[in-house]
C-alpha cells in the first residue's frame, strides 16, 4: 500500500504485469474512489460550467461527458476533468483528480458566481473501474442498463442485481485504452458492488487492479496524467491536448491566453519516445538531442503489451519529428526514437 | 521454498550462498515488482563489501545493489538480459546475479536466515 494524495491505495494486487495483461485481454477492476466527484447545480450553471473549462460543454447532450482543461487565466492547466451533464438544465458531474481535489473545489467555488453551488459528494460515494474487452460481459447481467446502447463518455442510471444503492450511475469511460465502465455508488454499497463484479468475472478472468497497472494502461494508451505529464505551467497545446480548447466558443477562464499560444505556437511539444534498450525512463530525466539538453521525460515505463520502454516527454517545439533522442538515465545514455502517440491502441472491435 | 540452508543475508536484501553466488532475496523481489532491467558490473571487476554494483530496475523504481562481502566478479549471470523476470521467479535459483571469487569478508554484516525473516517481518 502507498499513500497517495490522502488515500491508502494498493500499487498492486497479485503483480502489474498480470494484472496490466489481464486488462488488455480480458478484463481489470479498479477501486478509484481517489478521485473527486462534484455535483454543479444552480440557476446559470451552463453558462458558469462553460467558463470555468477549455472544452465546449453546451455541445453535451444529457447524460453525456467530455474530457476537458480547467486553466488559469494565463492558460496554465489547474487539472484534467472529465464533465457530464445531468438530466435538467444548469446540471453537471465533474470527475477530478485525487491530488488536486481541494485545489480545484476552492477555484470553481470562486469563479462559478453566485447562485450555482457546488456540491463535493465524493466521501459519500465511490467510483469503481471495470476496464478491458470482457467488461460488458461481466456487468451487463448484473446491471438494468442496456450496456449495449451505451455509447463511450455517456452515461446511463442503473440498478444492480443484489446490490442495494439509492444512486448508481454507469459510464463508459475509463483510463486504460480499453472499452469499459465507470461505475458510480453510493459509498456504502461499493464493498457489495466490488465483491459481486469481483466473482462475477472470476470466470472471464476479471483481476482487481491496483495505481501500478493503471499507470502502465494509461501510458501505453498516450493518456496524460496530471502533475507528472503537466501542471500550472504547462498549458494545453504543449502537452498535446489543444484539442480540448475550443477558441470559437466564446470567452472562457484563460481563453485569451490560450489564443495567444495558438497563434504564436507552443513553446513546448508532447512526444512519444520508443527506447532502445530496457533501463526505464522516468519523470524528470533529460532528453538530449546530440549534446543539447531539448526536454524532459514526464513519465515512463516499460510496456508489457509492446515488450520494450516507452516515455512521453515535453520537448522544446524547435525540435524535428524525426530526430534522434536520447534520454540520460543515471550517467548513462540511451536512444529514443520518437514516435506518434499513442503507444498502444486497442484493435477495432467487431 | 528453497533450500537456503548455506545463504546469508544483507539488510539492503541481498543474499550469497556457500558457493559464492550473490542475489538478492524474495522479500526484495516482492516489493520491486516485475523486474525489468539490471546493470551488472565486469566480470573482473572487485568489490569491496557494502560497495555499489548495480541497478536493479522494475517498472515502479531503480534500485541499488550492494556487494554483500568483497570479492572479485567472476561471473555474471547474462541470461537476466533476455529474461530479467527470473529474478521475480527464482531469486534464490536462476535469478541469481554474480558470483564471487578471493571472497573477501572483510567489513560484511551478514546475517543468518532467521534473522533476515525477523528484520524483513518488521516492515
Amino acid at each position: 500500500m502507498v499513500e497517495f494524495a490522502g488515500w491508502d491505495m494498493p500499487i498492486q494486487y497479485s503483480n502489474m504485469r498480470d494484472e496490466h495483461t489481464a486488462v488488455r485481454q480480458r478484463a481489470g477492476l479498479f477501486d478509484v474512489s481517489h478521485m473527486g466527484r462534484l455535483e454543479i447545480a444552480g440557476p446559470g450553471a451552463d453558462d458558469a460550467v462553460q467558463r470555468l473549462v477549455t472544452n465546449n460543454v453546451a455541445r453535451l447532450a444529457p447524460a453525456q461527458s467530455l474530457y476537458t482543461m480547467l486553466c488559469r487565466d494565463d492558460g496554465g492547466i489547474l487539472d484534467d476533468l472529465i464533465v457530464m451533464k445531468s438530466a435538467g438544465q444548469d446540471a453537471y458531474y465533474v470527475v477530478v483528480n485525487a491530488a488536486t481535489h481541494g485545489k480545484d473545489v476552492a477555484w470553481m467555488r470562486t469563479h462559478l458566481g453566485g447562485g450555482v453551488g457546488l456540491d463535493d459528494v465524493s466521501e459519500q460515494s465511490a467510483l469503481i473501474a471495470l476496464q478491458g474487452p470482457r467488461a460488458q460481459a461481466i456487468l451487463q447481467p448484473l446491471s438494468s442498463a442496456d450496456l449495449s446502447a451505451l455509447k463511450p463518455f455517456h452515461v446511463a442510471r442503473q440498478e444492480i442485481a443484489g446490490v442495494a444503492t439509492s444512486t448508481s450511475y454507469v459510464s463508459r469511460t475509463g483510463y486504460t485504452g480499453e472499452d469499459g465502465f465507470e461505475l458510480f455508488v453510493d459509498s456504502a454499497a461499493a464493498p457489495a458492488l466490488w465483491d459481486l463484479l469481483l466473482s462475477a468475472g472470476r470466470s472471464e478472468g476479471l483481476l482487481p487492479c491496483g495505481l501500478g497497472a493503471r499507470d502502465t494502461l494509461r501510458l501505453e494508451a498516450g493518456l496524460r496524467l496530471y502533475g507528472q505529464d503537466m501542471d500550472e505551467t504547462t498549458d494545453p497545446y504543449s502537452v498535446g491536448l489543444g484539442w480540448t480548447v475550443k477558441l470559437d466558443k466564446g470567452d472562457f477562464i484563460g481563453s485569451a491566453a490560450l489564443r495567444h499560444v495558438k497563434e504564436s505556437g507552443a513553446p513546448r511539444r508532447f512526444a512519444g519516445l520508443r527506447m532502445a534498450g530496457r533501463a526505464i525512463a522516468r519523470h524528470g530525466m533529460s532528453v538530449l538531442c546530440g549534446d543539447d539538453v531539448v526536454g524532459e521525460v514526464t513519465s515512463g515505463t516499460f510496456s508489457f503489451t509492446l515488450g520494450y520502454g516507452i516515455a512521453t516527454a515535453l520537448l522544446r517545439s524547435d525540435v524535428p519529428s524525426d530526430a534522434a533522442l536520447q534520454v540520460e538515465i543515471r550517467g548513462t545514455r540511451a536512444g529514443a526514437e520518437q514516435v506518434p502517440l499513442p503507444f498502444y491502441k486497442r484493435p477495432a472491435t467487431t | 521454498m528453497a533450500d537456503l540452508s548455506g545463504y546469508r543475508f544483507t539488510a539492503s536484501h541481498e543474499w550469497i550462498d556457500s558457493g559464492s553466488r550473490v542475489g538478492i532475496t524474495d522479500y526484495a523481489q516482492q516489493q520491486l515488482g516485475d523486474v525489468i532491467f539490471l546493470e551488472l558490473p565486469e566480470v573482473g571487476r572487485t568489490l569491496t563489501a557494502g560497495e555499489r554494483f548495480g541497478v536493479i530496475e522494475s517498472v515502479k523504481a531503480a534500485s541499488d545493489l550492494y556487494a554483500p562481502v568483497g570479492g572479485r566478479v567472476v561471473e555474471v549471470n547474462d541470461a537476466l538480459v533476455d529474461a530479467p523476470e527470473k529474478v521475480n521467479s527464482d531469486p534464490y535459483g536462476e535469478g541469481w546475479l554474480l558470483r564471487l571469487e578471493d571472497v573477501d569478508a572483510t567489513g560484511a554484516e551478514l546475517v543468518e536466515l532467521a534473522a533476515y525473516e525477523t528484520l524483513t517481518a518488521a516492515h
